[in-house]
């Protein structure tokens, strides 16, 4: 891929984020960070791309390091994103008196 | 290397759009959960089309077959068995730690976690150095491209801002360090210095002609430079504009996987960073709008470093009224509508289990209750929703402030917990206060303002007096607020 077609992808990706993240509901910006904390850690790909290529040995420990550190985001941001998620719940029961929205 | 196999390619692309969808569930809290699902599946398909693509198993053989050709690129079972190790660790600490947080310690955990991203994207950027040949951003001149040189060096120096301005986030939040700001003299021209210096680094590494693996010392004094103007930048910035931060980061985190993504080609990288980057941008707005103060002025610091002696000695002698829990349950018990509004301090006194078994009871008596909740009402964006959702708090109940605050005029109590600067009216009359400008709760249209509190001297984290406190209407409940929750549901039982 040449640098104009990244370039590309990069950009139109800003605008998705851009309208996607405008309509997260603000209750759940605290489980919007620590999702985004777990998917930004598919920087992963470049630890894994380092830690599997042989030649220049020093490359490949700073690589296998990356990829505890990306795990450690990537089990932890999804497992406590689950976690919150599972908190929300809607009304069990009418209230005795609802007061119109 | 790149896209040899077109379906390479399209793994991860399907790995970013599913990231898309993650994001995307979040619209609601029903169908945030498939989209935290989603989300996973994205990641497991990018691990696993990067394992299979460049990790070939030695003796297995076949598996791959002639189509994807990596020479000097064939690895053993020990590297594997080495890779595995390292998710085995890390996913091991992530887990548990994910499991055993307190819900308080939120901030204090997107922090930690936005140092690893950071620290992962130096590493990585540093890998890419000394190996080039792995990344397939070797030029034939035995140098490293210049494109992929100027995204390495950006990648890296993101990468450490995150990690060093991380690790003091989560110093200020966790209570280990002080959260007063902490002022060096000449502090702008340092950073600024700084900066230009990595700007003018990484260009000369760029220029340079001496850019084989390793070889040119230009790309680890930017590491170094990006490292030290990390932390340089979020130790002057005071506890009460932490959310900002830690949002700021967060879109740090994202950009430092962009600039790797270009590196490495990789559009799921690109895709979420630019999605990650974008998110914890428009966070650190929304922070910002809530507090009425403006981007650059939180990132130049300094806020709440003098004492400010706002409310004066003098008003300390003011009159107010004093309420009982006995006084509180009766009046509650006789409203209609009911609006609590939580603070941090409510938080810390773990008050939230309390206060949801007395807004049970208090629809058991027929009355109306809802929950008003302000942007900066925790220390994170969104972190007081999940601390009442932890309390069973139905969320269809709990109301963000443009929601809910014409709605005071017609309520009979503002019961007001663990909050001060949310509700207080000087941010819309007195313009020499710290807080004005911030959108408040206009809670003295209430008939009844309760306010829990500890002590009539304790003011707001801005340390500003609240003329509320002394209006006719208004009953100051002084306690600690889980106690003194407890006590009106004892009364309210009876």
């Amino acid at each position: 891929m040449d640098f104009i077609s990244i370039l590309s992808i990069f950009v139109l990706a800003c605008f998705v984020g851009y309208y996607v993240v405008w309509s997260v509901t603000p209750a759940l910006h605290t489980p919007l960070m620590s999702v985004t904390n777990a998917i930004s850690s598919v920087i992963v790909v470049g630890a894994l791309i380092a830690s599997a290529a042989a030649g220049a040995g020093g490359s490949k420990w700073f690589g296998l390091v990356a990829v505890a550190l990306a795990s450690v985001n990537i089990f932890g941001g999804f497992a406590v994103t689950a976690r919150m998620l599972a908190m929300y719940k809607k009304k069990e029961r009418p209230a005795p008196k609802t007061g119109g929205h | 290397m790149h896209a040899v196999n077109p379906w390479v390619a399209v793994a991860y692309l399907v790995a970013g759009v599913l990231f898309i969808l993650a994001l995307r569930g979040l619209s609601s809290p029903a169908t945030s959960r498939t989209g935290n699902r989603l989300g996973m599946l994205g990641m497991l398909i990018a691990v696993v089309t990067t394992l299979v693509t460049h990790v070939p198993l030695g003796g297995v053989g076949g598996a791959h077959g002639p189509s994807i050709p990596f020479e000097g690129d064939f690895v053993d079972l020990v590297t594997a068995g080495e890779i595995v190790i390292a998710i085995i660790i890390g996913g091991t600490i992530g887990f548990i730690t994910a499991r055993r947080i307190q819900m308080t310690a939120m901030p204090q955990l997107v922090a930690a976690f936005h140092s690893l991203v950071g620290m992962a994207a130096v590493l990585v950027a540093i890998a890419a150095f000394l190996n080039p040949g792995a990344f397939a951003i070797l030029g034939a001149d035995g140098n490293i491209l210049t494109v992929s040189r100027v995204e390495m060096s950006l990648g890296a120096a993101i990468g450490a801002i995150t990690f060093s301005g991380s690790v003091i986030a989560f110093a200020k939040l966790n209570g280990n360090m002080s959260g007063a700001p902490i002022i060096l003299p000449a502090r702008h021209v340092i950073n600024l210095g700084t900066l230009a210096a990595i700007v003018i680094l990484t260009a000369l590494f760029a220029g340079s002609a001496h850019a084989g693996p390793g070889e040119n010392n230009l790309f680890w004094i930017v590491v170094a430079a990006a490292f030290a103007i990390g932390f340089l930048l979020i130790i002057p910035i005071g506890g009460a504009d932490m959310p900002v931060v830690v949002s700021m980061l967060n879109s740090y985190s994202g950009w430092a996987a962009a600039a790797m993504g270009f590196t490495l080609h990789n559009t799921a990288m690109i895709i979420t960073g630019a999605l990650v980057g974008s998110s914890g941008a428009i966070l650190s707005y929304i922070m910002c709008r809530a507090m009425n103060r403006s981007f650059i002025s939180v990132i130049a610091g300094g806020f709440g470093a003098d004492s400010s002696s706002a409310g004066g000695p003098a008003k300390e002698q003011r009159p107010y009224k004093r309420g009982s829990a006995e006084d509180a349950a009766f009046l509650l018990k006789q409203a209609e509508n009911v609006i609590i509004i939580p603070g941090y301090g409510m938080a810390v006194a773990q008050a939230q289990f309390v206060l949801r078994d007395m807004a049970d009871m208090l629809k058991e008596h027929g009355v109306n209750v809802k929950y008003a909740i302000h942007p900066v009402a925790g220390r994170m964006p969104g972190h007081m929703n999940v601390l009442l959702a932890e309390a069973n708090v139905p969320y269809d109940e709990v109301y963000e402030l443009e929601d809910i605050n014409h709605e005071f005029a017609q309520c009979d109590v503002a019961f007001v917990i663990g909050a001060n600067d949310v509700v207080n009216p000087a941010a819309k009359t007195d313009k020499a206060s710290p807080i004005y400008g911030m959108p408040v709760f206009d809670v003295a249209k209430a008939k009844t303002v309760m306010f829990i509190k500890r002590s009539m001297t304790g003011v707001g984290y801005s340390g500003v007096d609240n003329e509320v406190f002394y209006l006719d209407q208004t009953m100051m409940l002084l306690a600690d607020a889980k106690k003194m929750v407890e006590e009106i549901n004892k009364s309210l039982a009876d």
